[in-house]
C-alpha cells in the first residue's frame, strides 16, 4: 500500500512536472547555516566554519539528483528525454531519415498487407461461435480410391446418436436455382440443408427464424431462409419479407427468415460463401429413396459440431471405434476391400487448406523483405555512426554512461522504425482499395480482408520488435568508441570502426543471401507458372465462350417440363440452332457444368461398374462424368483416337453410349480394347429418386486426354455422355467464332428467353478467362513473390553500394597516398572491386544454401520444375553478382578518380 | 527506482522516525545532528541519503513537513511524525528488537550448547 501511495505521488509529480527542487535548495541552505553556526560555536573562524559545513554536507548536486530521483519517475523522464533528442536527430538529417523511414515503410507496409490477408483467412477463417468445435465429416473408400463419397441416411443417424457430436447436419454442396416471378428470371445459388444446419453453425436469423432444428420431416420442407445480400439486392430490405412466397424452380417456398449481414456460408471460395438461399430438407423418405445403409448421398457434405471439450483426435478415436463396430455389424454393406473410413476434418481446414501453403510462402517472402529492410536500415545507422564519432566521444568525455548512450541510440532507431511502420500502414490504408483488386477472387474471405485493429497492432509490434533488435547492434557498436583515439584523430577513424566495418559486412552478406533466396524462390515460381501457362491443355480455348443457364427442377418430377432427355433435347437443339445464327458464331455445342473446362469447383463423380467385373455399387471406383452434345469435342478440338463420337442418332430410346478419354481407357481397361465394353454409372441423382437400375452404357469412342479438370494434371479419367441421352440441369452453351463477349451474352439471353422466358442466362465468359482464373492464385503468388524479390534485389544493391562507398570513404587517405606514390588507377579499381566481389561471393554462397532449403519446403507449389533447378539457381546467382558488382563499381570509379593532392590537403 | 538493499538505509529510516518520536518536530539538520550525537559520533549521517529519505518517508505518509521558525529565529522546514508513522515506528521497533534478540542469541550460543 505504501508503495502504491508513493508511486501515485511520483506519477502525479511526473505528470504535473512539479518539482520540490526549490524547497530542497532552501532546506540545504538552512542545513549549511545550522552547521556553520555550530562550527562557529565550536570555535572556528566563520569562513572556515562555512567551508567545513559544506564539506560535511557533501556534493549538493548528487543530493539533488537523488532527491529528484525519489521525487519523480526517472525511467519515463529519461525516455521522454531520449525521444525528444531522437526526434531532433531525425530532423537534423532529413535525407538519411527519409531513406530509413521509406525503407521501413516498404518492409513493414508489405508485411502488414500480407498479414491482413492471413489475419482474415488463416487466423479467422470461421465466423461462427466456438469454431474449433466445427468439423467436416468425410466418408472415404480408400480401397477403391474414392474420397468424399457422401453419407447414407443410416450412417447419419449413427453419427447423431454416437455421443461424439452435439449435432450433425447434411448440406448440399451448393447449386443453382431459378427465381422466377420477377421481370428477369434470376439464377441464385442455394444450399439444401437439414433443418439443424444453422444450429450446428451457431447462427440465428436477423429477421424471422431459421429452420426448426427438430423438424426432420422427410422430403422437402417448403421454407426458405435468405441471405442479407439477397434481401437487400432483390427485395429492397423489405421488413415484411417474412411470409412472402418465392417461386424457386417452379416450387412455391415461403420465406421464414433473413440471415444477418455478416453471415456467410462455409466454403473456400467466395462463390461457395455467397449462398443466397437455404432450403430445408429432410433427406429420407419421399422423394428420396428409402434409407439404405450403402446408398450414399454423393453430393452431400456433412458438417457437425463436436461435444464441448472433445478434441478432434479424441473424437476421431471414438469414431474409428464406431466405424469398426458398424463394419462388423453390417459386413455386406461395408466390404473389406473398400476399406470404408470416416474422417473428421476441422472445418477451418476445408476453408483454407488449399491456399495455406501459398499464403505461408507469401508471408515468408514478405518476411525476408522485411528482414532485408531492417538490415539495410541497421547498415545505414552504422554508417552514420562513423560520422557521429566525435559527438559520441565528447558526450562520453562529459561523463555520459554507456548504458545511457545505448538507450539513446536505441530510442533513435526505434523512432525511425516506428515512423517507418506508421508510414507503411498509412500508405497501405490509403491504397487498400487498389491493393484488394490485385487479390484473386478465388481467395476465401476476400470480403473480410481489412486493415483492422489486430492488423494495426501487428504493424506496431513488428516496428517495435524490429526496431529493438536491429537498433541494438548499431547502438552497441556505436557506444563502443575509443574515447581518446577518436578525439585525438579528430574523428578521422577509430579503433571501433574496424568492428563496425565487420558488422556492416556481415549485414551486407546476409542481405545478399536473403535476396538470393527470394530471387530463386520467385524464379522457381515463375518457371512453374510459365510451364503451366504454356502447357498444352489438349483442347483449344481460343475464341471459345461459355454461357450458362439453369433448367428448373421442381420438387415434383412430373411437373418438370425438362424431365427426360427427349424433352430437354427440344430445348437444347433449338438453343444451338439459334446460337449458330448469331453474328460471329461458327460453332455451338452444349454441355453441363462439369463439361466446362476448369470452370467448376466440384466435379460430379459417379461410381463406375464394369460389365464382367462383379462389384457392388459401394465398391466401385468413381469417375468424372460430364454430359455433352455431339459437337462438343470438335468445338474444343479434342481429337478422337478410336471408335466414334456421339451422333444425332444417339437418343434416349437408343442404347446408351459413352465416350471415354485415354486416361480412363488406360486406368479401367489396361491392355484391352475399351470399345464395346459396357458400364453402369450408379447413384446419379435421378436414379436415387426412382430407384431404378441404371441401364448399360456402351463405350463407343476414345478421345485424347485433355486437361479439362486441372492444368497441372495430365490424365484424369473422364467418361462423357450425350446430352440427348442424359438430361442436364446445369446447362453450358459453348460458342466458337469471332465473338464480341460484351454483346454475345445479351444476344444469347434474348435467344434463350424467347424459347423459354423463365430461364436465366448468366456467367458468360471466354475460356481464356476461365483458364486464367484457374491460375489466379498461382499468378498472385508469383507476382507478389516476384515483386518482393525485385524489392529485395534493389535493397541489396543499395546495401552493397552503401558499404563499398563507406569503405572507400574511410580509405580515401590511403588511396590518395597510393596514387601519389604512383599506383595504377586500375589497381585501385581492382582493389575496391575485389572487396565487392568477396562480399557478393560470401552472400551468394549463403544464399544458395538457404535457397536449397526454401525451395524444398515449397516444392508442393512447384510444377514441372525441380526444386534444385540448375538454370534458375545459376541464373539468379549471376544476376545478383552482377548487381553487386555494378553497385561496387560506382564507388570504385570514384576512388580511382581521387585527386591525391586535394584529398591529402583536405585531410 | 530500485533501492539497493542497504542496511544503513533501512536503519536510518528507523533512526529518523525514532528521533522525531522522541524530540517532536525537528528540521533536517537537527535530525542529522541528533543521530550523530546518539551514536556517539560513530555514525556520520550522509546528507546525500538523508534528504531523499525524508522525501520518501513523507511520500509514504509516515512523516509530514511544514515551514516553521527554529529556536534561533531561522526559517526551517520541520518534520513531524504522523499517526501512520507512529504505527510504522512501533511495528518496525518490534521487528528490529526481534531481529536483535535472535542475533544476540546466535552470538551467545557455544558449540557445547547445541544438542
Amino acid at each position: 500500500m505504501r508503495f502504491l501511495r508513493r508511486f501515485r505521488i511520483r506519477l502525479s509529480n511526473f505528470v504535473t512536472r512539479r518539482s520540490t527542487d526549490q524547497r530542497l535548495q532552501e532546506e540545504l541552505a538552512e542545513h549549511l547555516a545550522f552547521q556553520a553556526e555550530e562550527n562557529v560555536r565550536a570555535g572556528m573562524p566563520p569562513a572556515e566554519a562555512r567551508r567545513q559545513a559544506a564539506l560535511k554536507l557533501g556534493p549538493v548536486e548528487a543530493i539533488r539528483e537523488r532527491h529528484h530521483a525519489e521525487q519523480s519517475l526517472p525511467f519515463f523522464e529519461n525516455l521522454l528525454f531520449d525521444l525528444r533528442y531522437a526526434s531532433r536527430m531525425v530532423l537534423k538529417s532529413p535525407g538519411f531519415s527519409a531513406i530509413a523511414i521509406g525503407t521501413m515503410a516498404l518492409g513493414i507496409g508489405a508485411t502488414t498487407a500480407i498479414y491482413s490477408v492471413i489475419d482474415a483467412t488463416l487466423l479467422h477463417p470461421l465466423p461462427y461461435p466456438n469454431p474449433t468445435e466445427l468439423v467436416r465429416v468425410q466418408d472415404d473408400l480408400p480401397g477403391v480410391g474414392a474420397h468424399g463419397v457422401g453419407i447414407s441416411i443410416p450412417e447419419w443417424r449413427d453419427l447423431q446418436s454416437s455421443g461424439i457430436f452435439q449435432s450433425v447436419a447434411l448440406t448440399g454442396t451448393g447449386a443453382n436455382v431459378n427465381l422466377t416471378g420477377s421481370e428477369q428470371p434470376l439464377r441464385l445459388s442455394f444450399k439444401q440443408v437439414t433443418p439443424n444446419y444453422f444450429a450446428v453453425l451457431g447462427a440465428d436469423a436477423q429477421l424471422g427464424r431459421t429452420f426448426d432444428p427438430s423438424d426432420t420431416t422427410p422430403g422437402y420442407n417448403l421454407e426458405v431462409v435468405i441471405s442479407d445480400g439477397l434481401w437487400r439486392k432483390e427485395f429492397g430490405a423489405d421488413p415484411q419479407i417474412v411470409g412472402r412466397v418465392l417461386r424457386l424452380d417452379n416450387d412455391a417456398y415461403r420465406v421464414v427468415g433473413v440471415m444477418p449481414r455478416g453471415f456467410r456460408d462455409q466454403g473456400s471460395t467466395s462463390d461457395e460463401q455467397n449462398v443466397d438461399l437455404w432450403l430445408g430438407a429432410g433427406f429420407s423418405g419421399l422423394p428420396f429413396r428409402p434409407p439404405q445403409r450403402d446408398l450414399r448421398l454423393a453430393s452431400r457434405a456433412v458438417i457437425a459440431r463436436l461435444k464441448p471439450g472433445l478434441s478432434i483426435a479424441a473424437a476421431q478415436g471414438h469414431l474409428d471405434a464406431l466405424v469398426d463396430s458398424l463394419k462388423k455389424q453390417y459386413p455386406a454393406e461395408y466390404p473389406a476391400q473398400t476399406a470404408w473410413t470416416v474422417r473428421l476434418i476441422p472445418l477451418t481446414e476445408t476453408v483454407v487448406g488449399s491456399i495455406r501453403s501459398s499464403l505461408i510462402l507469401l508471408f515468408g517472402a514478405v518476411g525476408l523483405v522485411l528482414l532485408i529492410s531492417c538490415v539495410n536500415v541497421a547498415n545505414l545507422l552504422l554508417a552514420r555512426a562513423s560520422g557521429r564519432g566525435r559527438e559520441i566521444a565528447l558526450r562520453q568525455a562529459l561523463g555520459a554512461q554507456r548504458t545511457r548512450l545505448i538507450r539513446q541510440f536505441l530510442a533513435e532507431s526505434l523512432l525511425l522504425f516506428v515512423l517507418g511502420g506508421l508510414a507503411g500502414v498509412a500508405i497501405l490504408f490509403s491504397a487498400q482499395h487498389f491493393l484488394l483488386r490485385l487479390i484473386p477472387e478465388s481467395l476465401p474471405h476476400l470480403n473480410n480482408i481489412s486493415i483492422n485493429w489486430g492488423v494495426l497492432v501487428f504493424a506496431v509490434a513488428v516496428s517495435v520488435v524490429t526496431g529493438t533488435v536491429f537498433g541494438l547492434a548499431p547502438a552497441w557498436l556505436m557506444s563502443r568508441f575509443d574515447l581518446i583515439g577518436t578525439l585525438r584523430q579528430e574523428g578521422r577513424g577509430s579503433s571501433g570502426s574496424r568492428e563496425r566495418a565487420r558488422a556492416r559486412q556481415i549485414l551486407v552478406i546476409s542481405e545478399l543471401a536473403l535476396s538470393l533466396v527470394l530471387l530463386i524462390a520467385a524464379g522457381l515460381l515463375l518457371r512453374s507458372f510459365w510451364d503451366l501457362f504454356k502447357v498444352q491443355p489438349g483442347f483449344n480455348p481460343n475464341r471459345v465462350m461459355a454461357i450458362q443457364s439453369w433448367l428448373p427442377g421442381p420438387n415434383d418430377p412430373s411437373a418438370d417440363i425438362y424431365r427426360s432427355a427427349t424433352q430437354e433435347a427440344v430445348l437444347v437443339r433449338e438453343i444451338l440452332r439459334r446460337s449458330r445464327t448469331l453474328p460471329g458464331v461458327e460453332e455451338a455445342a452444349a454441355g453441363d457444368e462439369a463439361a466446362l473446362p476448369l470452370g467448376h469447383s466440384q466435379p460430379g463423380r459417379l461410381p463406375l461398374l464394369r460389365e464382367g467385373i462383379e462389384m457392388k455399387d459401394n465398391e466401385a471406383p468413381v469417375i468424372n462424368s460430364p454430359i455433352v452434345s455431339p459437337e462438343y469435342f470438335h468445338l474444343l478440338s479434342v481429337p478422337l483416337l478410336r471408335g466414334r463420337l456421339f451422333n444425332d442418332q444417339d437418343l434416349e430410346d437408343t442404347p446408351q453410349v459413352a465416350v471415354i478419354n485415354q486416361a480412363a481407357a488406360l486406368t479401367y481397361w489396361p491392355n484391352q480394347d475399351p470399345l464395346g465394353k459396357r458400364v453402369r454409372l450408379r447413384l446419379d441423382s435421378r436414379d436415387r429418386r426412382t430407384g431404378a437400375t441404371p441401364p448399360w452404357t456402351t463405350i463407343i469412342g476414345v478421345i485424347a486426354d485433355a486437361r479439362t479438370e486441372s492444368l497441372a494434371d495430365a490424365a484424369i479419367p473422364q467418361i462423357y455422355r450425350s446430352i440427348y441421352q442424359r438430361p442436364a440441369k446445369d446447362l453450358a452453351i459453348f460458342l466458337r467464332g469471332q465473338l464480341d463477349p460484351g454483346a454475345i451474352s445479351s444476344q444469347m439471353r434474348t435467344q434463350i428467353q424467347s424459347i423459354d422466358p423463365e430461364l436465366p442466362v448468366f456467367h458468360g465468359e471466354t475460356l481464356d478467362d476461365v483458364l486464367s482464373t484457374s491460375l489466379s492464385v498461382r499468378r498472385f503468388s508469383m507476382e507478389m513473390v516476384g515483386f518482393f524479390a525485385a524489392t529485395a534485389l534493389l535493397l541489396a544493391g543499395l546495401g552493397i553500394y552503401g558499404t563499398i562507398s563507406y569503405v572507400v570513404n574511410e580509405q580515401r587517405r590511403e588511396i590518395a597516398i597510393r596514387l601519389a606514390l604512383g599506383a595504377q588507377k586500375a589497381t585501385i579499381l581492382k582493389m575496391v572491386l575485389r572487396r565487392g566481389v568477396s562480399l557478393a561471393a560470401a552472400g551468394t554462397g549463403l544464399g544458395i544454401a538457404g535457397a536449397l532449403v526454401v525451395s524444398h519446403l515449397m516444392s508442393g507449389l512447384l510444377y514441372g520444375v525441380s526444386p534444385t533447378d540448375l538454370p534458375t539457381f545459376a541464373g539468379f546467382t549471376v544476376v545478383l553478382t552482377a548487381v553487386a558488382l555494378a553497385a561496387s563499381y560506382i564507388p570504385a570509379l570514384r576512388a580511382m578518380r581521387l585527386d591525391p593532392i586535394t584529398t591529402l590537403h583536405s585531410e | 527506482m530500485k533501492e539497493k538493499p542497504d542496511v544503513l538505509q533501512g536503519t536510518l529510516a528507523l533512526m529518523v522516525l525514532k528521533t522525531l518520536d522522541v524530540l517532536g518536530p525537528q528540521h533536517g539538520w537537527g535530525i542529522a545532528r541528533r543521530i550523530e550525537q546518539i551514536s556517539g559520533d560513530l555514525l556520520a549521517v550522509n546528507q546525500g541519503t538523508l534528504y531523499p529519505l525524508l522525501l520518501r518517508l513523507e511520500h509514504e505518509g509516515s512523516i509530514a513537513s511544514e515551514w516553521g521558525v527554529s529556536e534561533n529565529k531561522r526559517r526551517a522546514r520541520f518534520y513531524r511524525l504522523t499517526a501512520a508513522g507512529r504505527k510504522q515506528l512501533q511495528a518496525e521497533t518490534r521487528e528490529w528488537e526481534q531481529t536483535a534478540a535472535i542475533i544476540a542469541r546466535f552470538f551467545k550460543v557455544k558449540a557445547e550448547d547445541l544438542p
